[in-house]
């Protein structure tokens, strides 16, 4: 029901002769809130995205996040303390060069499994909060600069297997901070069975070498709302995973009647430490994780996500509370130039 | 002179005219009434042929829709909710975005281009 409203949408916005190739703004906005072990704190998030098409052939993308957190004072301080940050999470070029190849070059987001590129924009996650093996295998920035190779190998009606291969620097720069590292990903899709494996792996060069394998499976039957997607991310230090499933019925009325959007989500996810060097972001320790989250899907690209978890650690267990609002938005850059000649009277007027 | 033939000859092939002349008067009431029959006849086969052309122009477009939907459904909407709607003038651009995102062949690609903007 929900794709039939889209295509009939689509169908209904689109016209034959108007440009198609206009800059886009998107991204979404959003409110969290959060109280974990007793403490709140309140997050305001702005992540805009732009793509720029240059020709038929090159698009210039980013996407940058404006963050406000305020958190309680602490140190037997009342009230609140905040922070604020401003910064591109991404700046890349996009060179289609040939069916099968795409040349990116700048800062790009690590194509390590699928969390990072996918799932990490705010409009798009189930939960407030990332997986907690999200670190592992992107390299603490979760961008590289330099250059990466992508783009589908093989596309037919039973599997198309895609692939991307990098390099990136060493930079210290604020906004384009990274690693020199170099990785890559190969993934195998099914459409028939809507099944969906790969394997990443990358290896930081610098410093202490270190290799970092991953591998995803996502799962999303035929003709039903139901989707499961699973990580697993090996680095030398840690290793853990994480399994999503969400659901939306369609039952009564289809996904967009009231109970339609309502979207049940569950994770669990677990991290295993294997030594006591803490170089990757994980917990110290070992850590059980499990969310229950309730999502709710309002009209016009807005999303309350809700959710519970429960933390199981040796250091101590925890719950955690978030609730949050997110609102997507998408439409071109500039507006649409009139063909129709202004009135005349409009000349006279003084400037 | 000219009068009424009593001759049984002559009442047989008066009789013949008669039959001749109704004859005839059946042959152009079928040659005048079954063109007029046929005429909505004709205009009801033009429409079928005409309809059964206009479901062929439509079934390609709707292949060609179907396989963009397919392309949307098993790419993009495998990670976030369809928007609700956007303008046209951006639809080059998403499916481009998506092409990179998504490492779409060049065909499916066009699929989706061609969905986002039929």
């Amino acid at each position: 029901m929900m794709r039939i409203t889209f295509a009939t949408g689509l169908a209904l916005l689109a016209a034959r002769g108007i440009a198609q190739d206009v800059p886009l703004l998107s991204g979404g906005v959003a409110f969290f809130h959060s109280t974990q072990a007793g403490s709140t704190s309140y997050m305001p998030i702005i992540e805009p995205l732009l793509a720029a098409p240059i020709g038929s052939q090159l698009l210039i993308e980013s996407r940058a996040a404006l963050i406000e957190s305020f958190f309680p004072a602490g140190n037997g301080q009342s009230g609140y303390d905040h922070l604020h940050f401003i910064g591109l999470t991404y700046l890349q070029g996009d060179f289609l060069a040939s069916p099968h190849l795409t040349v990116v070059a700048g800062s790009f987001l690590l194509p390590f499994n699928t969390y990072n590129e996918r799932l990490s924009p705010v409009w798009i996650g189930n939960f407030q909060d990332g997986p907690t093996i999200a670190n592992l295998g992107t390299l603490s920035t979760g961008t590289g600069l330099g250059g990466m190779l992508r783009g589908s190998a093989i596309s037919s009606d039973k599997y198309s297997i895609d692939y991307a291969t990098w390099f990136s620097a060493r930079s210290g720069n604020e906004q384009f901070n990274s690693e020199r590292s170099a990785g890559g990903r190969v993934s195998l899709y099914a459409p028939g069975s809507r099944v969906e494996a790969g394997l990443s792996y990358d290896r930081l060069l610098q410093g202490t070498r270190e290799n970092f394998y991953g591998a995803h499976l996502w799962w999303e039957p035929k003709d039903t709302a139901f989707r499961l997607r699973s990580e697993f991310a090996r680095g030398h230090h840690a290793q853990g995973y994480w399994i999503e499933a969400d659901y939306r019925t369609q039952a009564f009325g289809g996904a967009d009647s009231w109970s339609g959007r309502f979207e049940p989500v569950f994770r669990m996810q677990q991290t295993f430490r294997r030594d006591t060097v803490v170089s990757d972001g994980l917990p110290l320790v070992n850590t059980q994780r499990a969310d229950f989250g309730l999502d709710y899907n309002l009209p016009h690209n807005t999303r309350i996500l809700t959710s519970y978890s429960r933390l199981f650690a040796s250091t101590g267990n925890e719950n955690i509370w978030e609730t949050g609002i997110v609102y997507r938005f998408l439409f071109p850059a500039w507006k649409e130039r009139s063909n129709i000649a202004p009135p005349l009277q409009s000349f006279s007027e003084p400037r | 002179m000219f009068g009424t033939c009593d001759h049984p000859s002559c009442s047989r092939s008066s009789d013949r005219k008669r039959g001749l002349v109704n004859v005839s008067r059946w042959i152009i009431a079928i040659l005048v009434v079954v063109p007029l029959g046929m005429i909505p006849l004709l205009a009801q086969t033009n429409q079928k042929e005409q309809a059964s052309q206009q479901p062929a122009k439509k079934t390609v477009q709707t292949a060609s829709s179907d396989r963009g939907q397919q392309v949307f459904e098993q790419n993009c909407s495998r990670c976030h909710n369809p928007p609700e709607g956007f303008s046209p003038r951006i639809s080059g651009t998403v499916a481009l975005h998506m092409r990179v995102r998504a490492n779409l062949s060049d065909s499916d690609y066009k699929a989706l281009l061609h969905f986002l903007n039929p």
